[in-house]
């Protein structure tokens, strides 16, 4: 009997205003600690909120960008429960009545083939701020600078089946909230935060119950408790146990997640309409302008690329997905001419630095520009492309730009034809033997035994002649032998 | 629907408020009038009628995205029974 994971995402996405939900304090990342929490953040007594514009902006945004109807009149709701970085003990946010309702997101999975994912609803609702709990003087500390900072929660309907589904999906999300510019995408800022609801059952058989594992952030960790906690509850059931309803938290020092209440101890928040704000009323007229400013979503960026760049379906996803990565390739292709070669750099020997060295395309170190300046130099036979990996990894260092550092190392590569010309007369001379079996060897063999050739040449120019050159140029003069 | 003195006690427990035996018997008596009241209201057809929020059918302004606050954190902190480092410190949170 094989068993179904059964997987719905609850998905936290911090939206890019420039200050609070309902206050006018800055929203900025980083500053020092309540710096930007101001009184009605703080829930001073005779604070009223006033909700921001662009929140709603931004929520109505994603709901158009999956498809999704819109809520034209939408209300908040008090969540209530206590918790220091909770100031009020409520969180406002929208139950009954949210602002984006269902919709759905179309991911791509491994074999090829699309999945729709269906979106239950996103609703507007408030950050808390933080809680430190380093010990001071056995107390905690609490940092209110995020308490207020708009979200949208995207809830998943339960249509996802395994771990790579799931990260498929909140990869897919993730790409769209930064493509449309309601999100920045930072992750290890905790922009964007998972709460996953998995169960399982035996194929054909009702839902099982389901455990939710909250707050991971990153798609890593949120793939790993989703395999660890499948296996744990298929080895509780087929030991003869039962899965207990109840909501767990993933440690990612640890790797592990343990249970942090069950439903029998659950909150009960006691929702009601929150009194100090009307309900929301926006009309088709504003949906449909929101619409019209959509910018391109990932979907259409991707056929673009395929389209206009000539390039294949992996590397156009690849490089369409974020818009970070698309924004930067398109300027490497257009700066240097070559769209074919600026894909190649971006997800070859780019990614692979940026994925050790575990750093995002906005923070590269080497920007769009000198990439394709470096480029250019292998269009224009400067450099080999071994050089200009050479070249590459100084510029990641901080070496400074490319032809500097091609100056300043000699990296220049030989594509004089007489000097190649005369490497080649020179190295067919030393090698009789090679020669004489060349003569004699199948034709389907001959192009094998270059390489031989090949490699005295390069030795002899210290591996600075145009390899494409010395190909050309040795099989021109071994042919007039034959 | 009514409520009795267990009721009472989880919703002041959910409310972090200490309710002593003899105000958790009258505090269920008085609620349950309310109760009562919302009964009566209740059993009125509003099949038809679209839900009000406030009586003058009155919908949320929203205001410009544009920062007005200032840091006025040492003003804040100054009522603050405990800080350090600029954090407001708070009893032990376990979770």
């Amino acid at each position: 009997m094989t068993w179904e994971t059964v997987i719905g995402l609850e998905v936290h996405t911090q939206l890019a205003t420039k200050t609070k939900i309902f206050s006018g304090a800055s929203t900025e990342f980083g500053a020092a600690p309540n710096t930007q929490a101001c009184a009605i953040d703080l829930a001073m007594p005779g604070t009223l909120p006033v909700l921001n514009a662009e929140a709603v902006r931004m929520a109505v945004m994603f709901g158009v960008a999956i498809d999704a109807d819109i809520g034209l009149i939408s209300a908040f709701d008090r969540k209530n429960y206590f918790y220091p970085d909770l100031p009020k003990g409520y969180q406002t946010t929208q139950l009954e009545r949210p602002i984006v309702l269902a919709g759905k997101v179309d991911i791509q999975l491994d074999d090829g083939s699309t999945k729709t994912v269906r979106i239950h609803h996103a609703h507007l609702e408030e950050d808390a701020g933080k809680s430190l709990h380093e010990d001071f003087h056995g107390m905690s500390g609490i940092d209110l600078n995020r308490a207020g900072t708009p979200l949208i929660e995207i809830v998943s309907e339960p249509d996802m089946n395994s771990p790579e589904e799931a990260v498929a999906f909140a990869k897919k999300l993730h790409a769209l909230v930064v493509s449309i510019g309601i999100c920045d995408g930072e992750m290890a800022q905790g922009s964007m935060r998972f709460d996953v609801n998995v169960s399982v059952r035996k194929k054909g058989e009702e839902l099982g119950t389901r455990t939710e594992t909250k707050n991971l952030n990153s798609f890593r960790f949120m793939e790993r408790a989703i395999v660890q906690e499948v296996a744990r509850q298929i080895d509780l059931i087929e030991d003869g146990g039962t899965v207990k309803q109840e909501t767990r938290l993933y440690d990612g020092d640890t790797h592990t997640a343990r249970s942090m209440r069950s439903k029998e101890e659950a909150n009960d928040y006691r929702y009601f309409p929150c009194p100090d704000l009307l309900p929301v009323e926006i009309d088709q007229a504003y949906v449909d302008a929101v619409r019209a400013s959509l910018p391109e979503l990932p979907e259409a960026r991707r056929t673009r690329f395929m389209d206009s760049y000539e390039l294949s379906a992996y590397d156009a996803s690849v490089l369409s997905d974020e818009i970070a990565t698309a924004a930067y390739f398109e300027t490497v292709a257009s700066r240097c001419g070559d769209a074919k070669l600026a894909a190649n750099w971006v997800t070859g020997e780019l990614a692979a630095r940026l994925n050790s060295e575990d750093v995002l395309i906005q923070h590269c170190p080497i920007s769009a520009e000198p990439l394709a300046a470096l480029i250019a130099r292998i269009i224009d036979q400067t450099i080999s492309n071994k050089m200009a990996r050479e070249v590459f990894a100084a510029m990641w260092e901080g070496e400074g730009e490319p032809d500097a550092i091609i100056e300043a190392r000699g990296l220049k590569q030989v594509s004089d034809s007489g000097a190649i010309a005369g490497m080649v007369d020179v190295v067919i001379a030393n090698s009789a033997k090679q020669v004489e079996n060349y003569r004699k060897a199948d034709e389907a063999k001959r192009p094998k035994m270059l390489g031989y050739f090949v490699g005295q040449i390069m030795k002899a120019s210290k591996g600075q002649a145009n390899p494409k050159q010395v190909n050309e140029v040795l099989l021109q003069k071994l042919d007039a032998l034959l | 629907m009514s409520i009795d003195r267990s009721d009472i006690e989880k919703l002041g427990e959910l409310a972090r408020i200490h309710i002593s035996d003899e105000n958790a018997l009258a505090s269920a008596q008085r609620i349950n009038e309310v109760l009562a009241l919302v009964d009566q209201l209740q059993a009125v057809d509003t099949a038809n009628v679209e839900p009000l929020a406030n009586p003058l059918g009155a919908r949320q302004r929203l205001r410009l995205d544009e920062v007005s606050e200032t840091n006025r954190r040492d003003a804040f902190q100054a009522t603050a029974p405990a800080t350090e480092d600029g954090l407001y410190l708070v009893p032990k949170v376990i979770e």
